[in-house]
C-alpha cells in the first residue's frame, strides 16, 4: 500500500513533537519514519557523554542544530568523584566541527570543556547561539574571550556554577562594538572581576538583553547606572550587595529597580546590607523567581522582602529564614512551586538557627502548588513527614536532607522509614527522591512497592542489608538514576538486577560492600553495561581478594563500549578481563 | 575511600590510626569514646597519649593565640637542624621555626629542601593545629551562636585535664563512611564529628560563598568555618591535577604522606631504568626515596599570587593562604629564591644553600612584620650587606 503522505508532509507533523521520548517512539515505528525523523531531528539531548560515541550520534541526525550533554555523575557535585575522571568535551567538539557546520547551541553539564575546545566552537560554528555551560570546568577567561570575538550571533552565554580560570585578560571587551545580539549573559560563578566599562557598554548596545547575571566583583553602587539601560530585563542576578549606606546610592538603586517593569526574577545578593534591600520593594509584586541562597541575613529582613512577593513561584533561600520565616512565606506566597532550603553552617555540630521540620510543615498546609523541595534541616519526624505527604500529594521532587547522617525520628527515636514511606504512597507523581535520616530495608520496600514514577533516587547512609537495594531495583519501574553512598548494599541485590540496570542511565555505589568480584561478574553477563570501579588505592584491584569492597562503582549502560579515557584509578570490568584499555 | 579523613597512613609520627572501628568505652571522667586522643604536639609533659575526653577542656584562648602568636614565628638564625646559641629552652615553644631537639630528622645543611625535607624537619608536633573554634565564643549577633564544633582530630591543647563539666549534646557518633552504623546513641558520647567527604551534600561554590561570607560577617576574625578546604594540586609531569581537602590534615606530614600516595605512580618517568610503565604504581617507599633525593619540592601558591615552599609557616597559616599546591622539580624550584627584606633591624631569614650553589631564602611569616613590605624580591636585587650570615 502506498502511503499516503509525503515525506514533507510528515516532518512538518513531526515537528510538533518537542519531547524526545515522542520523537524516539515515532522513530520505531518503520523505515521511512525512522529516516524522516533522523533527517529532520534538529535537538539532540546526550544523557551521559559515555553512553554513545560522537561519530554514532553525528551518523544518526545529520542535521543537528542543538545539542545537550551531561559528563560526570551527579555525585560530582560532592567530590565524590577525584578530579581527571572523566567527561571530556574536546572529543564531541573536534566531531561537531567537521559535521555540523550550522550547530547553534550546546548546552553542557559537568563537563570537561577547555579553551581550545572554546576556541573550536569560535572558529567552527557560523551561526553559534547559545552556550550553556553548567557545572563545568576545565576553561578560563581565555577560552571566554575567544567565543566573545568570534560568535556574532551570540544569544546566550550562561555560565552558570562552573569553574574559570581566570587568565586576567579583559574577555568582556573582546565582544565588537558591532556585536548586539546578546540577550542572555551568566557570569555570576566569575570570581575574577570583569570590566565594568566594558560591561556598561555591552549591556547598552543590546536591546534585546532580558536575563542579566552578574558576578560578585560587580558593586551596588553601579548596578543602577547598569540597570538604567536595561529596562527590558526579565532576570537579573546582582552582584555583592552592599556599598555604604548613603541616601544617593538608595534612591539611585530604588530608582533603577522600579523602572524594571518586566523583572520576574532576582537573584545574587552576595554579601547583603539588609538596608539596602527595600530598594527591589517595587519590583516584588512581579517576581516569580528569587534566589536568595546566597544572601547572609537575619530572619527579620527575609521574611520582609520574601512577603512582598505575592506572586513568587521559586524561593531559595538559607536556612536563616527558620521557621517563622517559612510559615510567612506560606501565608504570603500561595503560588509557590518549589522551595529550597540550604544550610547556613552544615559542618557544626550543632544548629545555629531555629529551622526545624516545622518549617516545611508550614509551607506544605500553605502552599497548595508546591511541588518541588529541597530542605536542609537537623531533625525529622515521621509525623512530620506524614503529615506533609497528605498536605501535598502534588510533589514531584522531595529531597530531605537531615544533616546528621543515621538520625532517628526526633520524637520517637524510631526510622524514619514509615514517613518517606508516606511520601511515595500519597505522592504518586514522584519524579525525584533524596532520603536521609535513619532508615531501615522496610523504606526501600515502600518505596519499591509505591514510587512507580520515580526516576532519580538518591540514598546515603541507609539501610541494612542487600534486600533493601533488591527492593529498589525490581520495584521502581521508572528508574533511571541511582545513586548510593555509604550504605551496607552488596552483590546479591545488584547480580539478581543486573538486567533491570540496562533499563537505567546509570547506578552509583560509593563505599557500599560491592565486592570486585561481582563487579567483574557484572562486566562480564552485561556487555552493553559498562562496568567501571574506581580505586584510587594505586593498586589494581586484581591484586586484592575478590570479596574485597570496591572504593566506588560506577555503572551504565552504553553502546559505545568501554570509554578509552579512564585515569589510571578507573578500572573496566569487561568480558575477557579486567585491564583497563 | 581516597583520602584518609582520620589519622596517618603510614607516617611516621604517633599519631593513632583512627579508623573506623570505633568503640565505645567508659573511661574516668564517664565522657569518652575509646577514640584515643592523641597529643598531637607531644610537647607535654606526658608526651605519651591522654586517654581523656575527646571534648576539649575549656581552654584559655588567650593564652594559646598568644603562644601562637609569638612562639610560633619566633625566629632563630641558622640551617634547618641546627640550634642558635640563644635560644632558650626552658620552656618548649609550641611553634619554633627551628626544630628543637627532639625534632630534628634530616638535619641537611647546605643541602637542597627537598619534598620531604620541609615537611619532615619541621616534625609532627611543632606545628599545632589550632581549632579557633574551640573555646571560643563567637561575637556577634544571636544568629552566630557559638560553635560548639568538636572534631574528632582534636589535639589535646595542654597537659591539664579536661574540664569534664563542660556540656555535651549526646548524639550518636558520626562514624566514616564505611557502613557501620552506631545509630541509637543510648550512651553519653559527645558528638565528635567525623568530617565526611561529600556530605552534607552542597556544591562547592555555595561552600566557599559560605565560608567567604561568614568570615566577613564575624566580629572575631580569621575564623574559617569548619568547611572543606580543597586546593588543587599539581604536579609537573602529571596528567591531571588532583585536589585535597586541606582540613583533611593537620600537620605538614600528613599531607605530605597523602600527597605521595596520591602522586606515586606519575613519577615514574624519572625512573626510567625500571621501564616502568602503564600501570605499575611506584610503591610508596620508592617514591619517598625519590622525594626524599629531592627530586622534587612541594611548594604552594599564597594568596598574593607567590610561590613559596611549603612547610615553613605555622599550618593554620598555611591552609588560609595557600590557594594551589604545586610539585615541582627541584630543578624548576630553585629560581623560586625569594627573599623577604623586613625593616632593616634585626632581619631574620632562613637561608638555604642548594645544591648547585644559589642560596634560597624563604619567607617569614606574615603576621611578625608589616604586610606591605612583603613583597619578594628577586635574589639580584639584594646588596650584599642585607644578606645575613647563616
Amino acid at each position: 500500500m502506498a502511503f499516503p503522505f509525503p515525506d514533507e508532509v510528515l516532518e512538518h507533523v513531526f515537528s510538533f513533537l518537542h519531547s524526545d521520548r515522542d520523537r524516539n517512539a515515532v522513530s520505531l515505528v518503520c523505515k521511512s519514519w525512522y529516516e524522516i525523523d533522523r533527517w529532520s531531528r534538529r535537538r539532540v539531548f546526550v544523557g551521559n557523554c559515555y553512553a554513545v560515541s560522537p561519530r554514532a550520534v553525528l551518523r544518526r541526525f545529520p542535521e543537528v542544530r542543538s545539542i545537550e550533554i551531561k559528563g560526570k555523575p551527579h555525585f560530582a557535585d560532592f567530590d565524590l568523584v577525584p578530579e581527571g575522571w572523566g567527561g571530556y568535551f574536546f572529543p564531541w567538539t573536534a566531531s561537531m566541527a567537521v559535521s555540523y557546520p550550522w550547530l547553534e547551541e550546546i548546552r553542557l553539564k559537568r563537563m570537561v570543556v577547555t579553551d581550545a575546545c572554546l576556541e573550536l566552537i569560535a572558529k567552527s560554528f557560523k551561526n553559534f547561539k547559545v552556550l550553556v555551560l553548567s557545572s563545568c570546568e576545565g576553561f578560563s577567561t581565555d577560552g571566554l574571550a575567544a567565543i566573545a570575538a568570534n560568535c556574532r550571533n551570540l544569544r546566550e552565554l550562561d555560565l552558570r556554577e562552573s569553574e574559570v580560570e581566570d587568565s586576567s585578560g579583559h574577555w568582556l571587551s573582546h565582544f565588537p562594538d558591532t556585536y548586539t545580539s546578546l540577550e542572555s549573559l551568566n557570569i555570576s560563578c566569575l570570581l575574577s572581576e570583569v570590566s565594568f566599562s566594558a560591561l556598561e557598554r555591552l549591556v547598552g548596545r543590546c536591546p534585546r538583553l532580558r536575563s542579566l547575571r552578574l558576578n560578585r566583583g560587580v558593586p551596588l553602587d553601579r548596578i543602577a547606572s547598569l540597570l538604567r539601560r536595561t529596562p527590558q530585563l526579565v532576570e537579573l542576578g546582582t552582584g555583592a550587595y552592599s556599598a555604604d549606606l548613603t541616601p544617593d546610592v538608595f534612591s539611585s538603586l530604588s530608582g533603577a529597580f522600579s523602572g524594571l517593569k518586566e523583572l520576574r526574577s532576582l537573584s545574587g545578593f552576595w554579601d547583603v546590607v539588609p538596608a539596602y534591600l527595600p530598594a527591589v520593594y517595587s519590583v516584588c509584586s512581579g517576581i516569580t523567581t528569587l534566589n536568595l541562597s546566597y544572601a547572609t541575613i537575619q530572619s527579620t529582613d527575609l521574611i520582609k522582602l520574601v512577603c512582598e512577593c505575592h506572586n513568587l513561584q521559586k524561593l531559595w533561600v538559607l536556612d536563616y529564614i527558620e521557621d517563622s520565616g517559612l510559615e510567612a512565606v506560606a501565608a504570603s506566597c500561595k503560588e509557590l512551586r518549589e522551595l529550597r532550603v540550604f544550610p547556613s553552617g552544615p559542618f557544626e555540630a550543632e544548629p545555629n538557627v531555629a529551622l526545624t521540620e516545622q518549617g516545611l510543615v508550614s509551607v506544605s498546609e500553605g502552599c497548595p502548588k508546591l511541588e518541588s523541595v529541597l530542605y536542609f534541616c537537623r531533625r525529622m519526624s515521621n509525623a512530620a513527614l506524614c503529615t506533609i505527604a497528605c498536605n501535598r500529594p502534588n510533589f514531584t521532587r522531595f529531597r530531605l536532607c537531615i544533616i546528621e547522617p543515621r538520625k532517628p525520628d526526633y520524637l520517637t527515636l524510631q526510622p524514619l522509614d514509615v514517613g518517606f514511606g508516606a511520601i511515595v504512597k500519597h505522592c504518586k507523581g514522584l519524579r525525584r527522591l533524596s532520603l536521609s535520616g535513619l532508615l531501615t530495608d522496610r523504606v526501600f520496600e515502600l518505596i519499591g512497592t509505591h514510587a512507580k514514577k520515580l526516576e532519580m533516587l538518591s540514598i546515603a547512609f541507609a539501610g541494612e542489608s542487600d534486600l533493601g537495594l533488591h527492593h529498589v531495583l525490581s520495584g521502581c519501574e521508572s528508574l533511571r538514576k541511582l545513586e548510593i553512598r555509604d550504605c551496607p548494599f552488596g552483590d546479591k541485590a545488584l547480580i539478581a538486577n543486573a538486567e533491570k540496570l540496562e533499563t537505567m542511565r546509570s547506578l552509583w555505589m560509593s563505599s557500599c560492600s560491592v565486592s570486585f568480584g561481582a563487579c567483574r561478574l557484572l562486566g562480564q553477563r552485561m556487555p552493553r553495561l559498562n562496568v567501571e570501579v574506581i580505586d584510587e588505592s594505586g593498586e589494581r584491584p586484581e591484586t586484592r581478594p575478590e570479596s574485597c569492597p570496591v572504593e566506588k562503582l560506577y555503572v551504565y549502560r552504553s553502546v559505545a563500549g568501554p570509554r578509552l579515557d579512564m585515569p589510571d584509578y578507573v578500572w573496566s570490568m569487561e568480558n575477557e578481563s579486567s585491564v583497563p584499555i | 575511600m581516597s583520602l584518609p579523613l582520620l589519622g596517618v597512613e603510614g607516617g611516621t609520627s604517633d599519631v593513632t590510626k583512627v579508623t573506623g572501628s570505633f568503640s565505645l568505652k567508659e573511661s574516668p571522667d564517664g565522657l569518652s569514646l575509646g577514640l584515643k586522643e592523641r597529643n598531637y604536639l607531644g610537647l607535654s609533659s606526658d608526651s605519651s597519649s591522654v586517654d581523656s575526653s575527646v571534648v576539649s577542656g575549656q581552654l584559655d584562648p588567650e593564652a594559646q593565640a598568644n603562644k601562637f602568636n609569638t612562639k610560633a614565628t619566633e625566629l632563630r638564625l641558622g640551617l634547618p637542624g641546627s640550634q642558635s646559641p640563644e635560644r632558650e629552652l626552658d620552656e618548649k615553644p609550641l611553634f619554633p621555626l627551628l626544630p628543637s631537639k627532639d625534632g630534628i630528622k634530616n638535619a641537611v645543611s647546605g643541602n637542597k629542601r627537598g619534598f620531604s625535607d620541609a615537611i619532615d624537619s619541621f616534625s609532627d608536633e611543632k606545628w599545632m593545629f589550632h581549632r579557633p573554634d574551640e573555646g571560643k565564643q563567637l561575637l556577634g549577633q544571636g544568629k552566630f551562636p557559638n560553635n560548639a564544633a568538636i572534631n574528632v582530630m582534636t589535639a589535646s591543647r595542654h597537659s591539664g585535664p579536661q574540664q569534664p563539666g563542660k556540656e555535651v549534646p549526646s548524639k550518636p557518633l558520626l562514624e566514616r563512611s564505611n557502613g557501620i552504623n552506631l545509630s541509637g546513641g543510648a550512651n553519653n558520647a559527645p558528638a565528635a564529628k567525623a568530617q565526611v567527604i561529600g556530605w552534607p551534600p552542597v556544591r562547592s561554590f555555595r561552600k566557599n560563598t559560605l565560608a567567604a561570607a561568614s568570615k566577613g560577617n564575624d566580629e572575631v576574625d580569621g575564623k574559617p568555618g569548619p568547611s572543606p578546604l580543597f586546593v588543587k594540586v599539581i604536579m609537573d609531569g602529571a596528567p591531571y591535577l588532583r585536589k585535597v581537602d586541606l582540613r583533611n590534615y593537620y600537620k605538614y606530614c600528613e599531607l605530605s604522606v597523602a600527597l605521595e600516595k596520591m602522586f606515586s605512580g606519575f613519577t615514574l618517568g624519572q625512573c626510567g631504568a625500571n621501564g616502568t610503565s602503564g600501570r605499575e604504581m611506584m610503591s610508596e617507599s620508592k617514591l619517598k626515596d625519590l622525594l626524599h633525593g629531592s627530586d622534587y619540592v612541594l611548594t604552594y601558591e599564597d594568596k598574593d599570587g607567590d610561590w613559596m615552599l611549603v612547610g615553613d609557616v605555622p599550618w593554620e597559616m598555611f591552609i588560609e593562604t595557600c590557594k594551589k599546591l604545586k610539585i615541582m622539580k627541584s630543578s624548576d624550584a630553585i629560581g623560586l629564591a625569594i627573599l623577604v627584606k623586613l625593616a632593616p633591624k634585626g632581619c631574620f631569614h632562613h637561608i638555604y644553600g642548594t645544591r648547585d650553589g644559589n642560596l634560597l631564602f624563604l619567607p617569614l611569616p606574615a603576621f611578625l612584620f608589616n604586610p606591605a613590605l612583603r613583597k619578594p624580591y628577586c635574589i639580584d636585587s639584594i646588596a650584599s650587606h642585607d644578606i645575613l650570615a647563616c
